[in-house]
């Protein structure tokens, strides 16, 4: 690792001064994430900004309802809280289902959503990658690329987000608060992570000198019935190759609403709108589940070693619809 | 743990309380392990220390044109970046000799850092000396490196058609044969006859690769985590050119091994190599890169398997060739044929290894190189054959049993696969599996029940031992053998313990330390057994000494009995017939005025240590030519398949084994299940990703390169025969490799019999179940 300048940032505003003044500035959250780049020589900070001692680590009620998740809530406390627990289930399993208890610990709810994609090319320093490299080529097409993305990718990079806690928050309808010295604004989280096009560097709808301060879920009634299905490798400790985020109320047979995402595919959570579409007002069967993933994954493309995905995904929507359906949400 | 063998085989001797071989005793290190107070390789300081990192080729074949090394010279606290330009030069490795089997040592015959040649991507080509590790690799990732690219052979599914079939040698398995298998297979009734393909796989012990080196003069002090420390000894003062009396390795503690700590590395050479340079005590911790990048794994393999049968299930021809891959500069095939010799009585048998070249890391050994990946080829054809002939796969297998060696009809040692499958198939509930694929389910999961076979051939190899007893009746046994995390030590202080009838207390055994005699490599499943044969020779040799002190004695109540008379208990010498008459060894030490005694097998001297070799050679050829001394055992297992998306679980797992007699149970089993984790981590996940366009390792870390993970693991059963085998002393065979082998066949033949998909091609993921 190369050598860098390290500042515990007293307050919020010490560390946004130092994001927009040094542009080689990192911050730290659990660095769970940037400490392995950094390792790696793919992330090479001048400054790296400690953030994890700031005040942004409660989960509080708000006063229509939802909850305001401070940016460095541990990932375990989020998976924990009895409100998230009870209230989104599916964040609660997706927290849980990713990485280690240890790494859980560690992570952040702001260095969840902004960590790096896992494409093994990326983090080699000697293969041509044009997210790290802008301009390089992608060493993923025509090389490895199973757990690579088939949906809104480009000819320039096919790489996944990977992280499963972002799956069930673009599912809810999460909005992320950022702040700068120029203020404070807020993106939906449908919004925060943009897909490659032709500029695979760009990962995020963020500016370099902002800083995270917090997801909020609005009131949602139908995410108590909610699950997250997460289909990998391994049982536990592996990314996911496919994941999907639900949350379904039936009446009389009938879908009444829908939320549904995908993980593992694209390079951002994928929210399944034209799914949802699908399947609000038409009869819970797995047929007409199968139609609404179908409908979805109209546009995926397959490569020779991933296309496998785009079956995994549609039956992994079904199963978990089937599922919501039969079982309910699981707390 | 141990039952009745339903065979009528004389019964397993119970251990009487007072014997200590076959009681599952804790491990000796344990206390030391669990209180962190076991040092390994990285765990020794010494004065003075400075660190070592690599830098690595990024290319595949060719030659270094520039080095610029400035950048990394400039970081504070760096003390050297050697490079083909200002490394010392070293003695090339000698040439792979048969009668020297330290020439195996190396595991390249890369001359590192004194050429600017390129081998394979990864291959070492300098190495930053710093005061600090940080430092070191920080630097080594300054060095830039420029190369004249040449052309390389890196894909192998397509360097495939190029291979070359294997001659025979005493050290390299090639082609057997008997009868005519194509002409056999040609006119068979029923004929399966498939391609199977297994990964290659990386080396990832728990404990990377390590060595810390002090140079004193001409002297050479190495720390190491090592499978063989005569090996490392021998290839060091051969490359250093310095007197072999004069290096030392120790090695008391070493966090697995697998085969990957056998040979002698890049690191350990750049480290003593980065020693001499600078005049400092160096030390280099590998990362895990650093090892999947120089360490070799095991092949990729290719495998035919075709058998043909009557419509009864006798087999009639059995065929399995086989193509693995070494590299341009060293490597070992998989001899993948191995068990395909001498597990089934098929008259016509045609076995052939080859291999191809590319500019890759060479491979190496890696747990039961050969059967491994052999036996899920060979025992998934056989589940293949028993489907066609519509034929339960035990039956089968047991239609098939062979009395003798089906190749030339030698003798086993002993072979009890009918009562292994007899036992497993009871405990594990066999007759309730329902025949044909997906007929039974649990929900969405499909519910799959699978056996193999599993086969393996323990090595034995030379030991030399020395055993001193003493006055207060304790007992210190020396050796350097290794102590890769098996229990070694446990299991000899047992076999001490009983050989001189004292309690396991009063035995002390060191190892792991070229100062010791010299002890067996670490390696096919031979180091137990062949120490012990020489600690039991010792240990009479001992009692004799003790009992010739003792006849001096006119007082003693020995006086006048030969050895054959007396049995070794209670701390001494007790006649058999009248068993209070005898002393112990304190009063019979004590009144010769005799502070301890000491006996060592063969001389301590050169000439000594090369008849003892010659003897154990002449009597390990000898012992082939008469028997085929085999490890056999039963695998059973139950998977669970995700009906949607094709996830598989391990449910279930009984393996019941004929490894001879066991000397303790409780670490016996830990190997055991350690072998079936791996072949399960083998079946489902573990897959090193070579680029074929680059030849580099693109998952060279345990976050991509996936291991078992404890929720991949269902409750492991293993259960033993615990028969001696009549062949060797004390009846002892070998136990580490042959839990691994027909792991991935049985995973497979269960997920077949789940889903009705038969996978041929490792590991078994959910995509290729879709
Ligand atoms: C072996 C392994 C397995 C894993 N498996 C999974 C898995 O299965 N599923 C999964 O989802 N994840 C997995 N992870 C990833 C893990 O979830 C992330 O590393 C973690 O969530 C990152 O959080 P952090 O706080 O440690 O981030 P850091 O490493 O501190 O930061 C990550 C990035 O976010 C930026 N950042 C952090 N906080 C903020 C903020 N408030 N505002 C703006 N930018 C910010 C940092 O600058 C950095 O670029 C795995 C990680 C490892 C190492
Ligand atoms: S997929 Fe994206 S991240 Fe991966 S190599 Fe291509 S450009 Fe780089």
């Amino acid at each position: 690792m190369r050598p860098f300048t390290y500042l515990s940032a007293p307050d919020v505003t010490t560390a946004l001064r130092a994001i927009a003044t040094e542009p080689g500035a990192r911050l730290l959250a659990g660095g769970t994430n940037l400490v392995d780049l950094m390792r790696q020589d793919v992330e090479r900070p001048t400054t790296v900004v400690d953030i994890s001692t700031l005040p942004l680590d409660e989960v509080q009620e708000l006063p229509a309802g939802g909850l305001r998740i401070g940016a460095l809530v541990r990932n375990s406390r989020l998976a924990a809280h009895p409100a998230v627990r009870s209230r989104y289930p599916v964040l609660s399993q997706a927290v849980l289902s990713g990485a280690s208890g240890q790494l859980r610990n560690m992570a952040t709810v702001g260095g969840n959503l902004l960590q790096r994609t896992r494409c093994p090319y990326f983090a080699d320093g000697t293969a041509a990658c044009n997210k790290r490299d802008p301009g390089s080529g992608c060493a993923a097409i025509g090389g490895f690329h199973r757990g690579s993305a088939v949906l809104g990718t480009s000819e320039h990079c096919i790489a996944t987000h990977p992280s499963d806690m972002a799956v069930a928050l673009v599912a809810l309808d999460a909005v992320v608060e950022v702040q700068s010295l120029r203020g404070t604004r807020r993106i939906p989280l449908a919004e925060l992570h943009v897909l490659p096009g032709d500029t695979p560097d760009v990962e995020t709808a963020l500016d370099p000198d902002e800083l995270v301060t917090a997801v909020e879920l609005p009131a949602l009634p139908v995410a108590a019935s909610s699950r997250y299905r997460k289909v990998r490798d391994r049982a536990s400790f592996a990314f996911a190759l496919v994941s999907v985020a639900a949350a379904m109320e039936v009446a009389d047979g009938t879908v009444t609403a829908a939320r549904l995402a995908l993980g593992g595919v694209a390079a951002r959570p994928w929210r399944a709108h034209l799914a949802e579409r699908a399947l609000v007002g038409a009869p819970a069967t797995e047929e007409d589940f199968r139609r609404a993933a179908t409908a979805e994954l109209a546009t995926a493309v397959g490569r020779p070693q991933n296309a496998f995905k785009i079956e995994l995904a549609r039956r992994t929507v079904v199963a978990t619809l089937h599922q919501l359906t039969t079982e309910g949400g699981a707390a | 743990m141990t039952r009745a063998p339903e065979r009528s085989r004389p019964a397993p001797p119970t251990p009487s309380p007072a014997q200590a071989v076959g009681r599952p005793l804790d491990r000796v290190d344990g206390p030391a392990k669990t209180a962190g107070l076991a040092r390994y390789t990285a765990d020794h300081h010494v004065p003075d220390l400075a660190h070592a990192a690599l830098v690595h080729a990024t290319v595949a074949r060719g030659r270094i044109t520039g080095l610029d090394t400035a950048d990394a010279e400039a970081v504070g606290g760096v003390l050297a970046v050697l490079t083909h330009h200002n490394a010392p030069r070293m003695t090339p490795p000698a040439p792979v000799s048969a009668l020297d089997l330290s020439t195996l040592a190396p595991g390249t015959t890369v001359d590192y850092l004194n050429t600017d040649r390129v081998h394979w991507n990864g291959q070492p080509v300098a190495v930053v000396v710093a005061d600090s590790p940080d430092t070191a690799r920080q630097a080594a990732r300054l060095v830039r490196v420029t190369y004249e690219v040449e052309p390389a052979v890196t894909d192998f599914a397509a360097a495939q058609d190029d291979a070359v079939p294997l001659r025979g040698t005493l050290l390299v398995l090639g082609e057997e044969r008997t009868g005519d298998a194509e002409r056999a297979l040609a006119t068979a009734p029923v004929v399966v006859d498939h391609r199977y393909t297994t990964p290659a796989q990386s080396h990832h012990a728990m404990e990377p690769h390590a060595t810390v080196a002090v140079w004193n003069g001409d002297r050479l002090t190495v720390h190491e985590g090592s499978q063989d420390v005569d090996w490392a000894r021998r290839h060091l003062a051969r490359r250093f050119g310095v007197p072999l009396a004069g290096v030392r390795v120790l090695s008391p503690h070493v966090g697995g091994g697998f085969g990957g700590k056998a040979p002698v590395w890049a690191g350990t050479v750049l480290t003593v190599l980065a020693a001499r340079a600078t005049g400092r005590a160096v030390r280099m911790v590998l990362s895990r890169e650093d090892v999947i990048r120089t360490v070799g794994g095991r092949t990729p393999t290719v495998q035919r398997v075709a058998l043909g049968a009557q419509r009864d299930g006798t087999l009639t021809a059995l065929l399995h060739t086989g193509v693995s891959q070494v590299g341009r500069v060293g490597g070992t095939p998989e001899p993948v044929g191995s068990q395909s010799r001498h597990l089934y009585a098929a008259p016509h048998i045609w076995i052939r290894h080859s291999t191809t070249t590319l500019d890759v890391l060479p491979t190496a050994h890696m747990r039961a190189p050969g059967e491994a990946v052999g036996t899920f080829a060979l025992e998934s054809a056989v589940d293949e054959l028993a489907v066609a002939l519509g034929m339960d796969p035990v039956e089968l297998r047991m239609r098939n049993e062979p009395d003798r060696d089906p190749l030339d009809g030698k003798r086993f040692s002993r072979r009890d696969l009918r009562a292994a499958y007899a036992r497993g198939a009871e405990r594990f509930g066999w007759a309730e599996r329902t025949p044909s694929p997906r007929s039974m389910r649990d929900g969405h999961w499909l519910v799959g029940r699978g056996v193999a076979t599993a086969f393996h051939l323990p090595v034995r190899l030379p030991a030399d031992v020395t055993v001193r007893l003493r006055a207060d009746g304790t007992v210190l046994v020396r050796c350097a053998f290794h102590e890769i995390g098996v229990g070694a030590a446990t299991a000899q202080t047992q076999v001490a313990a009983d050989a001189l009838g004292v309690p396991v207390e009063a035995v002390t055994v060191e190892h792991g330390d070229t100062e010791l005699p010299v002890g067996p490599q670490a390696g096919g499943s031979g180091q137990t057994a062949s120490v012990a044969t020489a600690l039991l020779e010792a240990c009479e040799e001992l009692k004799r000494s003790v009992l010739a002190l003792a006849r001096r004695s006119p007082s003693s109540p020995l006086r006048g009995r030969r050895l054959s008379e007396l049995r070794a208990g209670r701390g001494g010498l007790y006649r058999a017939d009248a068993p209070d008459r005898g002393e112990t060894y304190g009063v019979i030490l004590t009144r010769a005025g005799r502070a301890e005694i000491e006996v060592r097998t063969a001389a301590g001297t050169r000439l000594g240590r090369t008849l003892q070799q010659a003897r154990a050679a002449a009597g390990w050829f000898r012992d082939r030519r008469r028997w085929v001394r085999a490890v056999t055992g039963a695998h059973f297992c139950e998977v669970r398949v995700d009906e949607h998306t094709g996830e598989v679980r391990v449910s279930r797992w009984l393996g019941v084994f004929d490894v001879g007699r066991v000397v303790n149970p409780k670490t016996a089993t830990s190997q055991l299940r350690g072998g079936i984790v791996m072949g399960i981590g083998a079946a489902l996940s573990e897959e090193t990703l070579v680029d074929p366009r680059t030849g580099r390792t693109v998952n060279p870390g345990l976050a991509e390169y996936h291991v078992p993970v404890q929720a991949d693991l269902p409750r492991i059963e293993v259960d033993y025969l615990d028969e001696p085998d009549p062949t060797t002393p004390l009846g002892l065979l070998g136990v580490g490799e042959v839990g691994i082998t027909g792991v991935a066949a049985a995973v497979a033949n269960a997920v077949h019999h789940a889903t009705g998909v038969r996978v041929r091609d490792l590991p078994v993921t959910l995509d290729r179940l879709l």
